[in-house]
């Protein structure tokens, strides 16, 4: 099964592999949480070498398109398509052989605390590789120079700002030189300057690289400086999709409210309540 | 009424298989793990045990103490002061140092390993391990359990040996029980059984306390309400679980 996988993945020639252009295919998919519907008949293409991003306003499920993604939770219905190969049917051994090709840089970093930054870099080496010690200590420091943390590579976790401590978590996610690198949020919590940073870490990272990226962020403007495709995501469904610039001249309400930021629109700035005056002149207290 | 009984009965079911079943999985990985990251388990063995040491033999010494205390008080009663060795050296190894070490450990060590886990729950580090396709059971929960399962048997055992030198030093030194009286009563009436029987609980108690901390780590919930509650459902779980199974084991070597 994972033939085409290893193939499609590792293949040095991936342009000219017979395989589709789309590394990964989300088909139909379905998911709840509790009662509450999440994504319903979802249907996405990521395509290979480029920044896909991923938006919608909060609540939308982005993060768990991730997880759907990276088979952290699996679809009610529908299949999720890596390389050809429907990820539902890997055991545990093909899936963390998948997840090795995969990186991934979470909302806050999600670095061991417990490590410093150079054996937080270092992990992935350690747990999945043989290298010599001279050399894991070459290639962390030659991932870190590559988010420009190389000096900060003996402190701890606890030490650094939120923008190093994101840095240091791609720095991670590179490591092992995937061919997937999944950014969850990358730009929330950030000042501007790093917020920059890291926008053009994952423009350089995609291309030096050669590398599939997949952005999920609501900063709408930072995205659209890196992203080739975007898709927006709201109520179950893709509302919108194609390139950043596309999507503002959108037709859909829902669309141009989220691109252009409006407080108010198909997204009310009110969540379901009583009426006002009925509710403030109400004698039955508040529940 | 009768249906919230039976959903709490069915959850309680429900809960108990699934740490079961956690157990079999930590039992599973055992032997890998001992072979290929016998580091980090040695560190969990010093984390848990080494850092428990202080509040150990501090809490040895007095309990011993009062043990000696109490015994040579009935004892003496009886023109029986002599014995206070053995009233103080039984009770110590079958029954109160295995069960002392274990609530203290739970509220030392326990504590520090469901927060550990939880809060790496909640920070997302245990999903950053899976997405390095670095199994957090392995490399976090197994170590762990395996760490406490081995620091507790020898944290009772250090446990025991100063109460019985607390107990000395209030029978002996303190109210002027015989020396030789002290030791050779007890070394008189002490066999294996009764050893056994210490380390039996020991043993029992070293993986109830760490199955207990590392499970409600592992499943709390990723807030700092549930990696509080999970804390004191440790304690709480832990507690219970040592004194059901101090009376079963007790039972069984009678």
């Amino acid at each position: 099964m994972l033939r085409a996988l290893w193939y499609h993945l590792i293949s040095p020639i991936r342009r000219s592999s017979p395989l589709p252009d789309n590394l990964i295919e989300i088909r139909d998919v379905d998911y709840s949480r509790g009662a509450r519907s999440i994504f319903s008949n979802l249907n996405m293409t990521i395509a290979e070498g480029q920044v896909t991003a991923i938006m919608g306003p909060s609540g939308t499920g982005k993060t768990t398109l991730l997880q759907l993604i990276t088979r952290q939770l699996r679809p009610d219905a529908g299949q999720v398509i890596v390389a050809g190969d429907d990820i539902a049917e890997f055991n545990i051994s093909e899936l963390y052989q998948m997840r090795q090709r995969f990186g991934m840089l979470f909302q806050n970093g999600a670095l061991l605390t417990d490590m410093s930054v150079f054996e937080n870099v270092a992990f992935p080496l350690r747990e999945h590789t043989d290298l010599s010690e001279s050399l894991i200590r070459n290639v962390v420091l030659m991932k870190l120079h590559a988010v420009g943390l190389r000096g900060a590579a003996y402190m701890m976790p606890s030490e650094l700002s939120g923008g190093m401590a994101r840095r240091v978590a791609l720095a991670r996610a590179i490591v092992m030189d995937p061919a997937v690198l999944i950014y969850d949020e990358p730009f929330v919590g950030l000042d501007p300057i790093s917020m920059g940073v890291i926008a053009t870490l994952i423009r350089q990272l995609n291309d030096a690289l050669d590398i599939t990226s997949i952005v999920v962020s609501h900063d709408v403007h930072e995205i659209g400086e890196v992203a080739d495709y975007s898709y927006v995501i709201a109520d179950g469904l893709v509302a919108a999709e194609g390139r950043p610039e596309d999507l503002k001249n959108q037709s859909s309400e829902l669309v141009r409210q989220f691109m252009l930021g409006l407080a108010d629109g198909p997204v009310a700035f009110h969540y379901d309540a009583p009426d006002y005056a009925t509710q403030l002149l109400g004698e039955q207290p508040d529940q | 009424m009768f249906r919230d009984i039976w959903q709490t009965f069915t959850g309680f079911l429900h809960s108990f298989g699934a740490m079961c079943l956690f157990f079999l999985r930590l039992l599973q990985y055992t032997p890998s793990v001992l072979v290929k990251r016998f580091p980090l388990v040695a560190y969990q063995v010093y984390n848990a045990g080494a850092l428990s040491l202080v509040v150990i033999m501090i809490s040895g010494l007095f309990v011993g103490g009062v043990l000696g205390l109490l015994a040579y008080s009935s004892l003496e009663q009886f023109n029986a002061e002599d014995t206070t060795g053995i009233f103080a050296g039984l009770g110590l190894i079958k029954g109160i140092g295995p069960v002392i070490t274990a609530l203290l450990f739970a509220g030392r060590a326990g504590t520090a390993l469901t927060s550990e886990i939880g809060l790496m729950k909640a920070t997302d580090q245990l999903s950053a391990m899976e997405m390095m396709a670095v199994d957090p059971l392995r490399y976090v929960a197994v170590p762990r359990f395996l760490g406490g399962v081995v620091a507790l048997p020898l944290l009772t055992a250090i446990f025991t040996a100063i109460g019985l030198l607390g107990a000395h030093l209030v029978a002996v030194e303190q109210l002027g029980v015989d020396v030789g009286s002290y030791w050779q009563q007890l070394q008189n009436i002490l066999d294996m059984e009764d050893v056994s029987e210490g380390i039996s609980k020991s043993v029992v108690f070293g993986i109830i306390a760490s199955l207990v901390a590392v499970w409600e780590g592992y499943n709390s919930k990723p807030t700092a309400e549930g990696v509080g509650r999970a804390t004191t459902r440790t304690v709480v779980v832990t507690s219970i679980a040592v004194l059901f199974f101090n009376y079963m084991i007790t039972a069984i070597y009678l």
